[in-house]
């Protein structure tokens, strides 16, 4: 086994340990303590973070590659290991041997017989049409008729109850830590987490989304080791696995553009605000050009160029991974160039208001240097805004991968993502009789990360705007 | 106020020239001709001589910036960047991989462009509006809040999902419009477009109907509507002749930030409803990897969008008349 770490998962785990770096940081400001204190203390705020954290941790699997070593391949090459041509992530293994097709073709969700028709030859030699049972679906049934329902009802029931435990458990322990720390007994604390008073950690609302996400992952688990809980696709893909694949793709797009777009719009913003003069000029210039170019095209552009340069270099990529990764690097680089003018315009007009304040001018002169002012006075000033609009643009980021994607311009076809999902199953509504689960599980995931999303920025909007708080 | 537009289009002018020269760089000097000439042609194993036939075909057999082998003015203007680019100001786009006339194609292809564009913009500004001053005028009470997540709701499902269900229900369960497709002339054409029409309205409402209720909220919390309530003006007075005259500037420059978004969506709803607008243009010639067609269509946009901006600044000073032209 050879560890494969790609461009976009050495980024992707950067950016969640500055995110863990930032915790204890900015737990030690009083004035942020209590804006994320405000955040984490709604109800949907809290909600929705462990939903999206949920995502974040399914991606973060996703995102551990490595090339298993190819077996017999050792012996005659004289004791030298060969890797498989395949990159696996840790969630691959979780879901075994669904990573490659497992069917021939369509199978509705929890279906044991194929979707089409076709030509079976029975035990005494004759041909006949009829649905054949699936490779992987229900293979365990002797009689799926009679089997089926009882076999999903009792596996359904034992999920639910090992989902059940790990949650009790995961509970019991956390009121009993609360217990302790304020001085409670265990059943006063379950009162006052059921019953809770006003302006108090939502602890209800944390256990109970606990358990809903307990309970649907344990569910799919379970399920999806005998059945195909979404169905299969036209190449007899599990729709489900692909779906929890694609999810990488979209936290990665949504975060990774947030990463490279962040540098650029903060440092042109404020410095455009603060300095003034020629430099506010070829800002503003730069960024009313690249504003009036329509996004898409550019990025078409620049992805058209990226594919002729990659077929004019093929030999700069060992594996297809590698290569659809580049693109995915890419795609999120030129999607950050294309959308930091919106923040940066902000922050300079923000950057604007704060030059003229009193406490910019006290520091400019006791002589404190430029650099200085904008770092420690300026930057901490705007931060409410980078945060606000970097929730805002995630859900937005999430959905244009989906339409990019249509366009021919998104992610590598070969990467698992929601936007090729419907792209390729487009036409399967139009089918008769109708293939629905493909294109329904892909909206509907993208339709839960991307809720998540809204309803956590606007969480965040809540606690950060002073606008929203007046108008509270 | 003549003078002040004359002044903003000739501020345009440097963007638009700034606009050429990035898309320019992308086109050539990452790609060369040489390149492009490869992947029209297919593959690897073309021959040198066809590619210079199709660079001298297509007017790609010329230096870069600067030619050094003609004489006079020619050592500028006998360029790929001259030729192919700055044209673009002249509004001559010149001619298409396939052998077509760009400009031709772009004038035939703007009136369904127009026709989806239009309908969709102005309808769905009005409903948004309205969805919003109904939420904010029942304000506090149940149905804000179901509103409120509703919208939320809808903000949050993807635009394909509305094109594609939209599609399936109106046209395939209920075979109230057709689905897809466009007339020759306006007499029958105009059934093509209810579809896209209300999908694109639909679609937009999450989004929008949020942004407006934000604006009217933020109005309806300032002094002068208390004033207005203090003297007796009942609720529907006050909202209607002080919230939302006041709050028109706010939604003006909401409304032109929309507008390059206009691109985008069209792009979309064209090539699903095989309307032959520019969207569906501009999308096929992604897919040929027609760069000429690509570049018009990149330069046509920032002036669409630059246009815009001139416009919404001439309109502040029509509806603030503290905005003053400078």
């Amino acid at each position: 086994m050879k560890l494969v770490l790609l461009w976009t998962d050495c980024l992707f785990f950067l950016l969640l340990a500055g995110i863990a770096l930032m915790v204890p940081l900015s737990g030690r400001n009083i004035q942020l303590r209590e804006q994320w204190g405000r955040v984490f203390g709604s109800r949907v705020g809290v909600a929705s973070a462990m939903v999206l954290c949920a995502f974040l941790v399914t991606a973060a699997l996703d995102s551990v590659h490595f090339r298993p070593a190819l077996e017999n391949a050792g012996s005659n090459t004289g004791g030298q290991i060969h890797y498989s041509p395949r990159v696996l992530s840790l969630l691959d293994c979780i879901f075994g041997e669904l990573n490659r097709p497992a069917e021939k073709t369509y199978s509705v969700p929890f279906a044991s017989h194929a979707f089409c028709k076709e030509n079976v030859l029975t035990q005494s030699g004759d041909v006949v049409r009829e649905f054949p049972r699936l490779s992987y679906g229900g293979r365990h049934l002797e009689d799926p008729e009679n089997e089926k329902l009882r076999d999903i009802m009792s596996r359904t029931g034992k999920a639910v109850v090992h989902a059940f435990m790990l949650w009790a458990l995961i509970a019991v322990s956390c009121v009993q830590m609360l217990a302790w720390r304020q001085n409670r007994s265990f059943s006063g604390s379950v009162v006052r987490i059921w019953r809770p008073a006003p302006a108090v950690f939502p602890w209800r609302t944390v256990f109970a989304v606990l358990l809903v996400i307990f309970l649907v992952s344990g569910w799919l688990y379970e399920m999806s080791r005998v059945y195909h809980v979404l169905g299969t696709d036209k190449v007899g893909m599990d729709v489900l696995f692909q779906a929890l694949k694609s999810i990488r793709t979209g936290v990665l797009i949504g975060l990774l553009t947030t990463l490279v777009m962040l540098p650029i719009a903060i440092l042109f913003g404020v410095s455009a605000g603060y300095f003034g003069g020629w430099i506010d000029d070829v800002i503003q210039y730069v960024y009313t050009t690249l504003n009036s170019i329509p996004g898409v095209l550019l990025i078409a552009a620049a992805i058209l160029i990226l594919q002729v340069y990659m077929n004019n270099h093929p030999e700069l990529f060992d594996t297809e991974a590698s290569r659809s990764d580049m693109r995915l690097l890419f795609l999120c680089i030129i999607l950050g160039v294309t959308s930091w003018t919106g923040l940066c315009r902000m922050l300079r007009a923000e950057t604007l208001k704060l030059r003229s304040l009193e406490y910019v001018d006290a520091a400019r002169a006791f002589a404190v240097r430029s650099h200085v002012i904008l770092a420690r006075h300026i930057l901490p000033n705007v931060l409410h805004i980078v945060l606000i609009s970097v929730a805002l643009d995630f859900s937005g980021l999430v959905l244009a991968e989906a339409v990019l994607s249509y366009v021919g311009v998104g992610v590598d076809p070969s990467m698992n993502s929601w936007g090729n999902m419907i792209n390729s199953a487009r036409l399967e509504l139009a089918r008769e009789p109708v293939v629905w689960w493909p294109l329904a599980s892909a909206f509907f995931f993208m339709f839960c990360l991307v809720l998540a999303a809204n309803l956590f920025a606007d969480a965040v909007r809540d606690a950060f705007d002073p606008r929203t708080r007046m108008v509270k | 106020m003549w003078a002040y537009i004359c002044r903003r289009i000739l501020y345009a002018v440097p963007i638009l020239i700034g606009v050429n020269l990035l898309t320019f760089m992308l086109f050539f000097l990452v790609n060369s001709p040489d390149d492009m000439a490869r992947a029209q042609l297919g593959g690897k194993y073309v021959k040198d001589e066809a590619i210079e036939a199709w660079k001298a075909n297509h007017g790609y057999d010329k230096p870069l910036f600067f030619n050094s082998g003609a004489d006079g003015l020619d050592k500028l203007t006998q360029t790929i960047f001259f030729q192919k680019s700055l044209r673009l100001f002249l509004f001559d786009f010149g001619i298409s991989d396939d052998g077509r006339s760009i400009s031709r194609d772009i004038k035939d292809r703007m009136w369904p462009s127009l026709a989806i564009a239009l309908p969709t913009f102005v309808v769905g500004l009005m409903v948004n509006i309205t969805v919003a001053i109904l939420i904010v005028m029942f304000r506090g009470a149940v149905f804000e809040l179901i509103a409120v997540i509703g919208l939320v709701m809808l903000m949050s499902i993807s635009g394909l999902f509305y094109i594609i269900v939209g599609q399936y229900v109106i046209s395939v369960l209920c075979h109230l419009a057709p689905i897809s497709g466009f007339g020759t002339g306006p007499a029958d054409s105009w059934r093509f477009l209810i579809l896209p029409v209300i999908i694109g309205v639909i679609s937009g409402i999450g989004s929008g109907a949020r942004w407006y209720r934000t604006i009217f909220l933020e109005e309806i919390h300032k002094d002068y509507v208390r004033t207005a309530r203090a003297k007796g003006l009942s609720e529907i007075r006050v909202f209607f002749r002080h919230v939302l005259k006041n709050a028109m500037l706010p939604i003006l420059t909401g409304v032109v930030v929309v507008i390059p978004l206009l691109f985008l969506g069209i792009l979309i709803m064209e090539s699903f409803f095989g309307i032959p607008g520019l969207g569906s243009y501009t999308i096929e010639a992604i897919e040929s990897q027609d760069f000429a067609i690509v570049r018009a269509m990149v330069f046509l946009g920032s002036v669409l969008y630059i246009a815009g901006l001139i416009l919404t600044d001439i309109s502040y000073t029509r509806f603030d008349p503290r905005v003053r032209l400078s």
